[in-house]
């Protein structure tokens, strides 16, 4: 247990972004996204401009295109939707390849995979630069409600717990006989997953405990509050992509 | 069920997202009271499970939507509506900051369809059905299946309306083939949800009743729930 697990998706590296505290780094990938979703579909330069800044702030992460292009690919199911947009619009139709497309979906398509790929790019160069105990600190730094940070906390940490304790059950049940191949194996973790939560939350009870009786109060340390809390200075360098964004996404919407 | 960015038009996902932010701050107020020692490491837990059971995704290629496991009703069931409410919400953002699973400026309408729509109709359910059904076992395996089950269809309903409202590509008569293909798919996601939610509800309450919100706010046991136990187990 303790902190320092859980960090799949971050990569170690004392790059610039990864310096940045991660208040500002949250609030830069929100507004950025926001300005990326407030532009006009048909403004096709504006959302090469915002790939342009992607790549810029990944260079400077040093986040590989490899690993940013195959992460990105967890947006796939999410966007299947758009693939059927073209057959099931409505209004003017297109030929393309023997196909009777609408041209309504076609833009629809193009509209959701360029603003769906962008946001799930800037949200991957936020976790590839920041831990998720920073993440936390960032969103409490943001005034975010006790509660929530609280419950994302345990949520992180408990993750964990989950996974430890699956692989001991799954242990368990091979080293008794079980011989589970690929999807079967859902059968026997299906019989289990009450058995799995249970041991999990007693295991978890007994980590918040711990917690408790060495002075947690429902929020991490002062020590990790104060230290390194973001300057105007910070604040300043990270504002500059939200504002490239915001400009390409006002002079989008004036030459529309 | 994620929405991604683009999929809804900026001013309907604004509004949701007002929307959500509003009644997120109701169930801060009141899960507050909700939160203690016994909750809060719970609380964590039904967060981590639904993370967990989210990343199932089975894709519906036919419609191009895909659809999960929602987890509303077990959160309801077993931390309450407001602090279950709050644990997917959390989930989802989570999820949208980190893996860009939804888009994030399309979380309020996430937050409205998975968090708020999904959690208070599984409770709605719950509350009656405890009520009317025998207090075995049985009965509270029911009341987890179908509350499961009809939480999710509504939440796809969520989309649909949303979709309704402020989608971005005109579907023209389809959008009532959209509403069916969501609640037919969401209908077979709800019943592998129902027997999750089930199963586990009912280990949990077998073993440790006094863990269940659900039966502690709603039974009234004549016997008080016993305490926290104290750490140090053997294991």
């Amino acid at each position: 247990m303790g902190a320092g697990h859980g960090h799949v998706l971050y990569r170690e590296s004392g790059s610039p972004v990864h310096r940045l505290p991660p208040e500002v780094k949250i609030t830069a990938m929100v507004l950025f996204t926001v300005a990326v979703v407030a532009t006009p579909r048909e403004a096709y330069w504006a959302f090469g401009g915002y790939a342009l800044l992607v790549v810029a702030v990944a260079a400077l992460a040093r986040v590989g295109p490899r690993w940013l292009l195959g992460r990105a690919l967890i947006e796939l199911p999410f966007v299947l939707f758009a693939f059927a947009l073209p057959f099931l619009g409505t209004g003017e139709r297109v030929g393309v390849a023997g196909l009777s497309l609408s041209v309504d979906g076609l833009h629809g398509a193009f509209n959701i995979l360029a603003k769906g790929t962008l946001g799930v790019l800037a949200s991957l160069l936020l976790a590839a630069t920041t831990t998720t105990r920073d993440l936390i600190l960032g969103l409490d730094r943001l005034r975010c409600p006790q509660i929530l940070t609280q419950i994302a906390t345990f949520m992180l940490r408990y993750l964990e717990v989950l996974v430890g304790e699956a692989r001991r059950m799954r242990l368990a049940r091979v080293s008794r006989g079980d011989d589970p191949r690929f999807l079967w194996q859902l059968r026997g973790f299906a019989a289990g997953v009450g058995a799995l939560f249970l041991r999990a939350f007693e295991r978890g009870e007994r980590v918040y405990l711990a917690m408790v009786s060495r002075g947690y109060t429902g929020r991490m340390p002062a020590v990790w509050q104060g230290a390194g809390a973001a300057t105007a200075g910070q604040w300043a360098v990270a504002a500059t992509v939200p504002a490239i964004a915001a400009s390409i996404a006002a002079a989008a919407l004036v030459l529309q | 069920m994620h929405i991604s960015n683009g999929i809804i038009d900026g001013p309907v996902a604004a509004i949701f997202a007002a929307f959500a932010l509003a009644a997120l701050a109701f169930c801060v107020l009141r899960g507050r009271a909700d939160l203690d020692d016994r909750l809060a490491p719970m609380a964590g837990l039904v967060a981590a499970f639904i993370f967990a059971v989210q990343m199932l995704n089975f894709p519906i290629f036919t419609a191009g939507v895909s659809g999960h496991l929602l987890g509303g009703a077990l959160a309801a069931l077993l931390v309450g509506p407001w602090v279950g409410a709050l644990c997917v919400a959390v989930v989802l953002v989570v999820q949208a900051l980190v893996f860009g699973d939804g888009g994030v400026a399309m979380l309020g309408l996430n937050i409205t369809n998975m968090a708020i729509l999904g959690t208070a109709a599984a409770y709605l359910l719950i509350a009656l059905l405890l009520r009317v059904l025998p207090r075995t076992p049985a009965g509270l395996a029911v009341t987890a299946f179908v509350s499961a089950l009809v939480s999710v269809v509504v939440a796809s309903q969520g989309f649909v309306l949303q979709y309704w409202l402020g989608g971005t590509t005109d579907l023209g008569g389809n959008l009532g083939g959209l509403a069916g293909t969501m609640a037919v798919a969401h209908l077979l996601i709800g019943i592998g949800e129902g027997l999750i939610t089930a199963t586990t509800v009912v280990t949990v309450a077998k073993v440790r009743p006094d863990l269940v919100y659900a039966l502690r706010a709603l039974k009234k046991p004549a016997v008080p729930a016993p305490a926290v136990p104290v750490a140090g187990g053997a294991r």
